[in-house]
């Protein structure tokens, strides 16, 4: 197979995870094993998997709490990530994030923020910590469209063009902020204006397609890498599912849904590949089974895992070297 | 002589010379040379990029020391006043506060977040308040306040090194106290209370700008023959308990002194772990002096009447403490 045919199935590969991880989680939650918040992905795996295809292993990714397809995407373990859900010690949190806080010092991946926009002075700091280090790093910042109201969003887009400071600001713009729509929220929905006006490379791409959005993510990040300052890069997605698990959708209507889920990503990657001729039915039926595997395997790590005594509740408000209050 | 602000500035410059991984930032911390002068001569000792202006972005330049203690690096990060440092609440609650016990011990956050705090100087509400005892309700961080020249240059070294985030609380009515320094002074603890002037009949429990009014109270009251122990917590959290039991079970009568309100404020902590582990020691009910309950005013004699006095101390004692027998 070509080295094109064989990306073009990484991305299927890591996209279908994301899927296939996601719907079993929602499984899961009407099962009990998952509880508190659930925000799925779903629908939004093109933008994630793009753009964490063009991440070094040692640059950092500062994420939100809708972070599932980035840590897969990133290479955190399902079965440890799946672990943190059943809120097992052997999660990557230890079972103390949960959903919305997956946090993996291997991978650099800094959580697993929950509040809106609060991610995003930490990505300008550890970019900070880089330029100080003289480390060619990237940090790559995911937020959506909600976080732009946020005076955060302003404050860090300020702060990181005047340092000239390798972030990514990817946005993730799905057209609601929880349940309310962007035109709702926004005075000038145009985001990419915004991030423009604080004088850094602002684009935008269709994030239902997968190699769209590598590629941009590709100039974006190659852009950082170089030392020309932050860049950000609005990804115009969807989500299928609901906000959380709590949502009954009132507030847009199944026809819109269906309407963005013709351009679902993994079928339109899946038909151009065929259409390609770098995916055979063998190929695609073999993704399907690994991720099913994966997905299989993970469960069964979470299953197995067990609960942190709860003597073990005050560990780490402090660090284990000084002195707790 | 010294000023508590040189003893801040020393401390600072010592630490930049001792850890390359040091950098202070803020707003007006370089050409300005920092609002309280603090940093003055700094940015051209030390250059733009270990002292860094910062916009008036308050959540995002604490959430970048953040990230930037995350990355390696051991931030000092000023806030201009406690009162702006509302604007990073978030930053300091959710995430400085919390990383490290939401990542399962993954992330800590080394980290110093020094602010000037109190009131005294006509500069009104939005200036003047004491968050630290707030700031203290909060686990996952350090709080400290040091009173004396010797801690303000020695806290520094020690906050730096500690793992984890530590909030420094320097009265801004401090900056300008004179005194005298050891040539070697150097990083103290700040973890543990200290006695300032020992006394048998009531333990005076304080902190910051109000230790001194404190032990000018105690010097009248001697007079009076009230000997007065007066104690500098310097750590709000955490709080000192075996100095504070410690003290309270030889005097046997307390009173905690400070400038935060006194409703579900650090004073009301003090309080309770006394009862709760001295209260049979105890000759008197616990009593408390602390701000009265206003946003401080900008007249004069309203603010002063809304503070902590040496008048007020010597009063609160007085009405603790039985008459001595001539």
């Amino acid at each position: 197979m070509s080295a094109r045919g064989e990306h073009g199935l990484r991305l299927l590969h890591q996209m279908l995870l994301i899927r296939r991880f996601e719907e079993k989680c929602a499984e899961l939650y009407s099962g009990e094993k998952i509880r508190g918040f659930l925000h799925l992905y779903i629908g939004e795996e093109a933008t994630g998997v793009g753009v964490v295809e063009n991440l070094a292993p040692d640059d950092a990714i500062v994420s939100t709490y809708r972070e599932h397809g980035h840590a897969l995407a990133r290479g955190i373990s399902p079965g440890a990530i799946m672990a943190e859900l059943y809120g097992k010690q052997e999660g990557c949190s230890r079972g103390r994030g949960g959903s919305m806080h997956l946090f993996d010092a291997a991978t650099r991946f800094y959580g697993g923020n929950a509040i809106v926009g609060g991610g995003m002075p930490i990505a300008v700091g550890l970019a900070l910590a880089d330029r100080l280090r003289g480390q060619k790093r990237v940090t790559c910042c995911f937020f959506g469209d909600g976080a732009v109201a946020e005076g955060e969003f302003h404050e860090s887009m300020n702060l990181a063009a005047l340092w000239r400071l390798p972030v990514l600001f990817v946005c993730e713009n799905n057209l609601y902020a929880m349940g309310t729509r962007i035109d709702f929220t926004h005075a000038l929905t145009d985001l990419r204006a915004k991030a423009a006006s604080y004088a850094m490379p602002a684009a935008s791409v269709d994030g239902m397609d997968v190699e769209a959005v590598e590629a941009a993510a590709k100039s974006a990040a190659d852009a950082v890498r170089s030392g020309q300052g932050p860049y950000f890069l609005e990804c115009r997605t969807y989500r299928f599912r609901a906000h959380s698990m709590y949502d009954p959708e009132l507030y847009r209507s199944k026809a819109e849904v269906e309407e963005w889920k013709r351009r679902d990503p993994i079928p339109m990657l899946t038909a151009r590949l065929k259409e390609r001729g770098e995916a055979d039915a063998d190929a695609l039926a073999n993704v399907e089974r690994e991720v099913g595997g994966a997905v299989d395997r993970a469960v069964a790590f979470a299953e197995a895992g067990t609960w942190e005594p709860v003597e073990e509740l005050m560990r780490f408000v402090y660090s284990e070297r000084s002195a707790a209050p | 002589m010294i000023t508590y602000r040189d003893a801040v500035r020393e401390a600072i410059r010592d630490a930049l010379r001792k850890d390359e991984r040091v950098f202070l930032m803020g707003e007006d911390v370089g050409r300005y040379g920092g609002c309280y002068a603090v940093s003055k001569g700094l940015l051209e000792e030390w250059g733009p990029e270990r002292i860094r202006d910062t916009p008036l972005s308050e959540s995002a330049f604490v959430g970048a020391g953040i990230g930037a203690a995350l990355g390696g690096m051991r931030p000092i990060v000023e806030i201009m006043t406690t009162n702006f440092s509302l604007l990073a609440l978030d930053q300091i609650v959710d995430n400085a506060a919390a990383y490290l016990h939401m990542s399962g011990g993954q992330f800590n956050v080394p980290l110093v977040i020094r602010m000037a705090t109190g009131a005294g100087r006509q500069v009104a509400a939005q200036h003047s308040h004491s968050f630290e005892g707030w700031y203290a309700h909060i686990p996952g961080i350090k709080i400290v306040a040091p009173a004396t020249l010797e801690d303000a240059r020695g806290m520094l070294w020690t906050a730096l090194e500690d793992p984890d985030p530590v909030l420094m609380f320097e009265h801004a009515g401090l900056y300008a106290m004179e005194g005298e320094l050891a040539a070697d002074a150097g990083a103290v603890d700040i973890a543990k209370a200290r006695v300032r002037r020992p006394g048998r009949d009531v333990s005076i429990l304080t902190y910051g700008a109000s230790l001194w009014k404190a032990l000018d109270a105690a010097r009248r009251l001697s007079e009076e023959g009230i000997e007065a122990e007066v104690i500098d917590l310097r750590s709000l959290r955490p709080l000192d308990d075996e100095s504070i039991v410690g003290s309270v079970t030889r005097t046997h009568r307390a009173l905690v002194v400070d400038e935060g309100w006194r409703s579900g404020g650090i004073s009301a902590e003090i309080s309770a772990r006394i009862t709760e582990q001295a209260f049979y020691d105890l000759d008197a009910p616990v009593a408390r002096l602390c701000s009265a309950e206003v946003p401080i005013p900008y007249a004069r004699q309203l603010e002063e009447a809304a503070l902590p006095r040496v008048e007020s101390i010597v009063a609160a004692v007085r009405a603790l403490v039985p008459a001595p027998h001539g």
